[in-house]
């Protein structure tokens, strides 16, 4: 019961805090359910992440339904999901209710250009950390570039290029030793 | 009949719609055609422009704002519930497929790949979101903003300090929003 509640409220945070949408989240995640409560670690995100990708819906959804799922079954699934999304659709219908303009105002869109920065910072600084330890061969630094580009830079689609390293690494890694 | 309706169009958009929030973009526009009395594709940009600024996963975000628009809080419901559920449905699927195959080299050596291209996937998300903040539309036209850079080298230089790598992220959050604020940015 206490884990249920621990889920639920994790997630509401990880949901309330989250700008910019799924990847943005990955900071918040990170110190909730790697750092504090010790539920998955960076590899297993990471793991999440991927298959969120290449899994229909919403990533932060998917995540969160795993992330719930190993806790404590379908239940803890359930609880974890509706944790994540309760915030988002209580503050949607408060906006939509309320403030019709609210993206006019001026002192309201001065505060998320700063929180936008401040996440940008986040998901570096969190990249970084795992690019450290997820990188640690040239192979890999490659992949995590190369993945960078084609995404950043050549605008391809993260679905493509996340099963296209799926296919690769079967092949490349899991033809030779294991790891 | 309008709730079925919501409920089969956005169940629609959350099995289809893969890779996150933005997928199910061409999945609304999609509504907005099939169902001129829901909303206008101008009514939808708001709606996007809203959801992208506010916290909480965009597609849940927009799925929301169009129920709501659509139907109030009991179609907001509707939506985001439909939008959800596939999601929900696929995960533990994929979680008994996954439980079967842990021991295969195989799908080991995907997953070992897909973890840096994930971690680039995800550099490359928070280069857009960093390039749309420092190279920013301003009166008509495309400025460099001068402050909104310097304000990210700060945070990233303090969230590289060893004292202060522990603070929780909220705490840059709030911080972002003070200064936001502060510096009209």
């Amino acid at each position: 019961m206490k884990e249920l509640f621990d889920l639920f409220y994790s997630f509401m945070l990880i949901g309330v805090f989250t700008f910019g949408g799924g990847f943005a989240m990955l900071p918040m995640l990170t110190r909730e359910i790697v750092d504090k409560h010790h539920w998955a670690t960076d590899e297993e995100l990471l793991d999440y992440f991927a298959i969120g990708q290449c899994t229909p819906g919403v990533i932060a959804v998917n995540t969160a339904t795993f992330i719930g799922y190993r806790r404590h079954g379908a239940l803890g699934a359930a609880v974890a999901t509706l944790g994540v999304v309760l915030p988002s659709f209580i503050i949607i219908v408060l906006i939509a209710t309320f403030l019709s303009n609210f993206m006019q105002i001026a002192w309201i869109s001065n505060a998320f250009a700063g929180i936008r920065i401040a996440v940008c910072a986040l998901i570096v600084s969190t990249v970084l950390k795992l690019f450290k330890t997820n990188a640690n061969t040239w192979q890999k630094a490659l992949i995590a570039i190369l993945a960078f580009v084609c995404v950043a830079l050549l605008r391809l689609s993260p679905i493509y290029v996340t099963l296209a390293f799926l296919v690769f690494g079967a092949f490349f890694f899991g033809r030779r030793r294991s790891v | 009949m309008t709730y079925l309706l919501l409920a089969y169009e956005f169940f629609k958009a959350g099995l289809f719609a893969i890779g996150g929030g933005l997928a199910t973009l061409p999945y609304l526009m999609e509504m907005s055609q099939n169902h001129p009395t829901w909303f206008t594709l101008d009514e939808l940009m708001n709606m996007i422009a809203v959801s992208e600024s506010t916290p909480g996963p965009l597609g849940v975000n927009m799925a929301s704002y169009v129920g709501f628009h659509v139907g109030g809080v009991l179609g907001a419901a509707v939506a985001t519930f439909s939008l959800v559920l596939p999601s929900y449905l696929t995960v533990l699927i994929v979680i008994r497929i996954l439980n079967r195959f842990r021991t295969s080299r195989i799908v080991n050596g995907g997953m070992e790949a897909l973890r840096p291209a994930v971690t680039g996937l995800i550099a490359a998300a928070g280069f857009s979101v960093f390039w749309s903040s420092i190279y920013r539309e301003v009166a008509g036209n495309m400025q460099f903003q001068w402050i909104a850079f310097l304000l990210f080298l700060c945070f990233f230089t303090t969230m590289q300090l060893k004292p202060l790598r522990k603070l929780h992220p909220l705490v840059y959050i709030a911080a972002g929003a003070v200064l936001g604020i502060v510096l009209q940015l």
